[in-house]
C-alpha cells in the first residue's frame, strides 16, 4: 500500500459543470505525475460535496486548502505553487468566513445550533456503562426528589401541568394516562416501557436506551410510585442487542445501589424492572398486543376500551408509556412543569427526537422545539438534499404516517398539525423524498409492509391492506384503469374506518396521502404509462442515443441476457422485449450514451 | 444499599470524571459506541486508545464509551477534552488516527486539526464520497 502525503480531491458531481471536472481531474493527474508527484499525491475524484456554487471545487488535504472556480488552464499554476513552493495559490483559494473551515468543536455546527435535547441530554456525553457518571449529571436526583418531598398525587400534577404528550405516536396525554391508572382501587398495577420500535428507518429508543439507559429506568420508578405500582416491564427488541445489553448492565447496576428493589432509597417504597424481548412483530407495538406478548400470547391486539390504564396487564391497572416519554420525565420533575411548558408550542410542549433519513445531507438523530418547520427541520439542521436534487416530499410517521409534500413545508411540527396534513407525528422517523423517488412506489412499499406485519386478527386489515397493495402494484405495473384510482381510494377510506387497532386504522394513510398530494403521478402510471421519476421498471426503457453512442460494444458484452446488439463502431441497439431493466449497460456506458425513459 | 448522602457523595466524586467544563482537572476521551458508532467501526478505536493510553503510560486520562451524539454520518467520533481546554471532535476515526490523537493530542496537546470537520457553507467534507472513475 502506497502512503500519501497529501491528498486532492476534485468535486465530480454532476451539479457543477460535469465535463469540466472531468477535465480538471485529468490535468492534475497529468501534471502530478509530470512533477513526478504521483507517489506522494494522491488525486481522487469525488461525488457532489453541495458546494455547486463555488464549483469546480479542489480541495486538498490535510490542510483541508478548497480552492474554488478553478479551470483546467490554472492546474499548472496550482500544482507548483502549492506543491513545488509550498504556497497557498491565493488567487483561487477559498477565503473562509466565521464558522467555516476547520471546525474543532461539534456544538458549534449549525447541526445542533437549533437544537435542543431534552430526552438525549446524556446521550454522546456520559458512559452509559457507568451509574456513577448517570448520577454526577443530575441522575437519580428526581427520584429523591419524588421519594422524599412530592405525593404521588403531586407528581401526577406535575406531569400533567407540564403537558407531556406520548411521543410513541397517539400523543396522548401523559399525565391523563398516570391519573386514570392512579384512581383505579387495586392492589397491583403495572408499569410498561414501550421499547418496540418497528417504523422502518427510526432509531429515536435505541439511541436513548444505548445512550442513557438510567434515565428510563429512574423514570419508570416515579411512574411506579406515582400510580402505585411495584413492578415494571420493558418491552424491548431482541434486534436491539447493545440495547438489551446496556439494559441489563444498567438494571443490574441500580439494584446493586437499592435503586431498584426493596425499600428504595431508605423510603419505604418498592419497585423492580424486568426485561421482556420482542420478536420483532410490528404489531407488538401497539399496546394492547404488546401486553398480550408479556402474557405469553400471540401478540393480537383487543379492542379499547377498556383501556390499559383500568383493564391492562394481567387485567390490572397499567400505564404503558413510549421510551421518549420516560425520557422527558426526570427533567421536568427536576425543573418543574412551567419550564416545560415554555419549550414547544401551547398545544404540544417540550421537544421531539426525530431520526432523519433518506435522501438528506445530516443523517442522524436530532432532537428539535415543537413547533419547528418542518423545512428548518430539513434544510438547516438536516443540510438539504445531496447531489444537488430537488425535494419531493418528507414521510414522517413510518408506515401510520404520509408524505408531506413542498407546499406544506413551512408546517411548524406540532402532532396536530401532521395530522391534519393526512400524516402523523409517529415515533419520530423522518425520511426524506427527492425527485427519483417514485411516490407509488413509496406507497407500495409501506403497504408491502403493513401486509407482512397485519396480525390478521380482523379482516379490513388482513385482506385490505393484501388488495391495496395488489391495486398498487398493478398500477406500478401499467395494468390499471382509471377508474382503479376511485376504487383504491374507497377501500383505503374503508380500512381506515373499520380496522380494530391503530395499526391498522393507519395502514392506509400512505396511499391516502400520496393520493391527496401527488395524485398526478397515479394518474401518470395510469393514464400515460410512465412512471415520471423512472423508478417502476415495468414503466421504464433503456434506449441508446444515437449521437452518442460510439459502438464501443462495452454495453453487449456486459449484458448478462444478450439484449444489445450492434456491430462495432456502429450504434446498438436494445430489444425491449428480451430487456430486464437492470441497468447495468447505463451504468458501465463510458458516453453517457444509454439512457432512461 | 445507598442512601441519598451516598448519592450526593457520588455526585461530587465523579464530577470530575464527566465535567464539560474549562475547569476539568483531568483528561476525559469519549468514544461513540452506539450502535451507529460500532457499526462504523468505534470498536477497534476504542481498543486502539486503551492499548496507546497504556503504551504511553499516561495517567490521569479518562477513556469512556458514550451513545449516539447525533451526527452518525461522521462516525466513529471522538471527543478530548483537555483541563482549560475546549472539547475536540474527531470524525470519521479509525484505529491509527486515534493512535496519533493520543499521542499528540492527549499527550502534547497539539490538536491534530486534520481529523477535526471541515465545514464550508455548512456542508461538512469529511465523508466525502467517491466517484466511480
Amino acid at each position: 500500500m502506497e502512503v500519501y502525503r497529501s491528498q486532492v480531491l476534485v468535486c465530480g458531481g454532476t451539479g457543477c459543470i460535469s465535463p469540466e471536472s472531468v477535465d480538471l481531474y485529468r490535468t492534475l493527474k497529468s501534471e502530478i505525475r509530470k512533477h513526478k508527484l504521483n507517489h506522494e499525491i494522491e488525486v481522487l475524484r469525488t461525488g457532489c460535496l453541495g458546494l455547486c456554487e463555488l464549483g469546480p471545487v479542489v480541495i486538498i488535504y490535510p490542510e483541508g486548502v478548497l480552492y474554488n472556480k478553478v479551470k483546467t488552464e490554472d492546474i499548472s499554476e496550482l500544482v507548483e505553487s502549492h506543491f513545488i513552493h509550498n504556497k497557498v495559490l491565493e488567487r483561487l483559494e477559498y477565503k473562509v468566513t466565521e464558522g467555516e473551515g476547520k471546525v474543532r468543536n461539534l456544538n458549534k455546527l449549525d447541526f445542533f445550533k437549533k437544537q435542543l435535547r431534552i430526552a438525549l441530554r446524556n446521550c454522546g456525553i456520559i458512559d452509559p456503562e457507568n451509574i456513577d457518571e448517570y448520577i454526577t449529571c443530575d441522575g437519580y436526583k428526581a427520584l429523591e426528589k419524588v421519594l422524599t418531598t412530592m405525593t404521588p398525587l403531586d407528581v401526577i400534577e406535575n406531569i400533567k401541568k407540564s403537558g407531556l404528550r406520548g411521543r410513541g405516536g397517539g400523543g396522548f396525554s401523559t399525565g391523563t394516562k398516570w391519573q386514570t391508572a392512579a384512581l383505579q382501587k387495586n392492589n397491583e398495577k403495572y408499569i410498561i416501557c414501550n421499547a418496540d420500535e418497528g417504523d422502518p428507518g427510526a432509531f429515536m429508543d435505541r439511541s436513548v436506551l444505548e445512550g442513557d439507559p438510567h434515565t428510563v429506568l429512574e423514570a419508570m420508578t416515579i411512574n411506579g410510585y406515582a400510580i402505585g405500582a411495584s413492578k415494571g416491564f420493558i418491552y424491548v427488541r431482541a434486534e436491539y442487542p447493545l440495547a438489551v445489553e446496556r439494559l441489563e448492565h444498567a438494571i443490574n447496576q441500580s439494584r446493586e445501589y437499592g435503586l431498584l428493589g426493596e425499600n428504595i432509597l431508605g423510603a419505604g417504597f418498592n419497585f423492580d424492572i424486568e426485561l421482556r424481548l420482542g420478536a420483532g412483530a410490528f404489531v407488538c407495538g401497539e399496546e394492547t398486543a404488546l401486553m398480550q406478548s408479556i402474557e405469553g400470547r400471540r401478540g393480537m391486539p383487543m379492542p379499547k376500551p377498556p383501556f390499559p390504564a383500568v383493564n391492562g396487564l394481567w387485567g390490572k391497572p397499567t400505564v404503558i408509556n413510549n421510551v421518549e416519554t420516560f425520557a422527558n420525565i426526570v427533567p421536568i420533575i427536576l425543573n418543574g412543569p412551567d419550564w416545560f411548558r415554555g419549550i414547544g408550542t401551547a398545544k404540544s410542549p417540550g421537544t421531539k427526537v426525530f431520526a432523519l433519513g433518506g435522501k438528506i445531507t445530516n443523517t442522524g438523530l436530532i432532537e428539535i422545539p415543537m413547533g419547528t418547520t418542518l423545512r428548518e427541520t430539513i434544510f438547516e439542521i438536516g443540510g438539504g438534499i445531496p447531489n444537488a436534487k430537488n425535494f419531493k416530499a418528507v414521510q414522517t410517521g413510518g408506515p401510520s404516517g404520509g408524505c408531506i409534500p413542498e407546499k406544506n413545508l413551512d408546517t411548524a411540527i406540532e402532532y396536530d398539525t401532521l395530522t391534519a396534513l393526512g400524516s402523523m407525528m409517529g415515533s419520530g422517523g423522518m425520511i426524506v423524498l427527492d425527485e427519483d423517488n417514485c411516490m407509488v412506489d413509496v406507497a407500495r412499499f409501506f403497504l408491502d409492509f403493513t401486509k407482512d406485519e397485519s396480525c390478521g386478527k380482523c379482516t379490513p386489515c388482513r385482506i385490505g391492506t393484501k388488495r391495496l397493495l395488489e391495486m398498487l402494484e398493478d398500477i406500478t405495473k401499467g395494468n390499471a384503469e382509471m377508474e382503479d384510482i376511485d376504487k383504491l381510494e374507497h377501500l383505503a377510506m374503508g380500512i381506515k374506518k373499520v380496522a380494530l387497532c391503530g395499526l391498522g386504522q393507519t395502514a392506509p394513510n400512505p396511499v391516502l396521502s400520496t393520493l391527496n398530494h401527488f395524485r398526478e403521478e397515479y394518474i401518470a402510471h395510469v393514464r400515460d404509462k410512465k412512471c415520471p421519476a423512472k423508478v417502476c421498471r415495468s414503466l421504464v426503457q433503456y434506449v441508446i442515443l444515437e449521437d452518442k453512442c460510439k459502438g464501443c460494444g462495452l454495453c453487449t458484452r456486459n449484458c448478462n441476457i444478450g439484449a444489445i446488439s450492434g456491430k462495432l463502431q456502429e450504434t446498438h441497439k436494445i430489444d425491449q422485449d428480451i430487456c430486464l431493466k437492470c441497468g447495468m449497460c447505463m451504468h458501465i456506458c463510458r458516453f453517457k450514451a444509454i439512457v432512461k425513459i | 444499599m445507598k442512601t441519598i448522602q451516598d448519592l450526593e457523595e457520588i455526585r461530587k466524586n465523579t464530577f470530575n470524571r464527566v465535567n464539560q467544563g474549562l475547569d476539568r482537572k483531568s483528561t476525559r476521551i469519549v468514544v461513540g459506541m452506539a450502535t451507529c458508532g460500532i457499526a462504523a467501526g468505534a470498536d477497534e478505536v476504542y481498543e486502539a486508545i486503551l492499548d496507546e493510553v497504556n503504551k504511553l503510560g499516561l495517567s490521569n486520562v479518562v477513556v469512556a464509551k458514550t451513545g449516539c451524539i447525533g451526527v452518525c454520518r461522521l462516525e466513529p467520533i471522538v471527543e478530548v477534552i483537555r483541563p482549560g481546554e475546549e472539547k475536540v471532535t474527531y470524525v470519521k476515526m479509525s484505529p491509527y488516527k486515534a493512535r496519533r490523537v493520543v499521542a499528540s493530542h492527549v499527550l502534547v496537546g497539539a490538536v491534530r486539526n486534520e481529523y477535526t470537520m471541515h465545514v464550508i457553507k455548512g456542508k461538512i467534507l469529511n465523508d466525502y464520497t467517491l466517484d466511480n472513475d
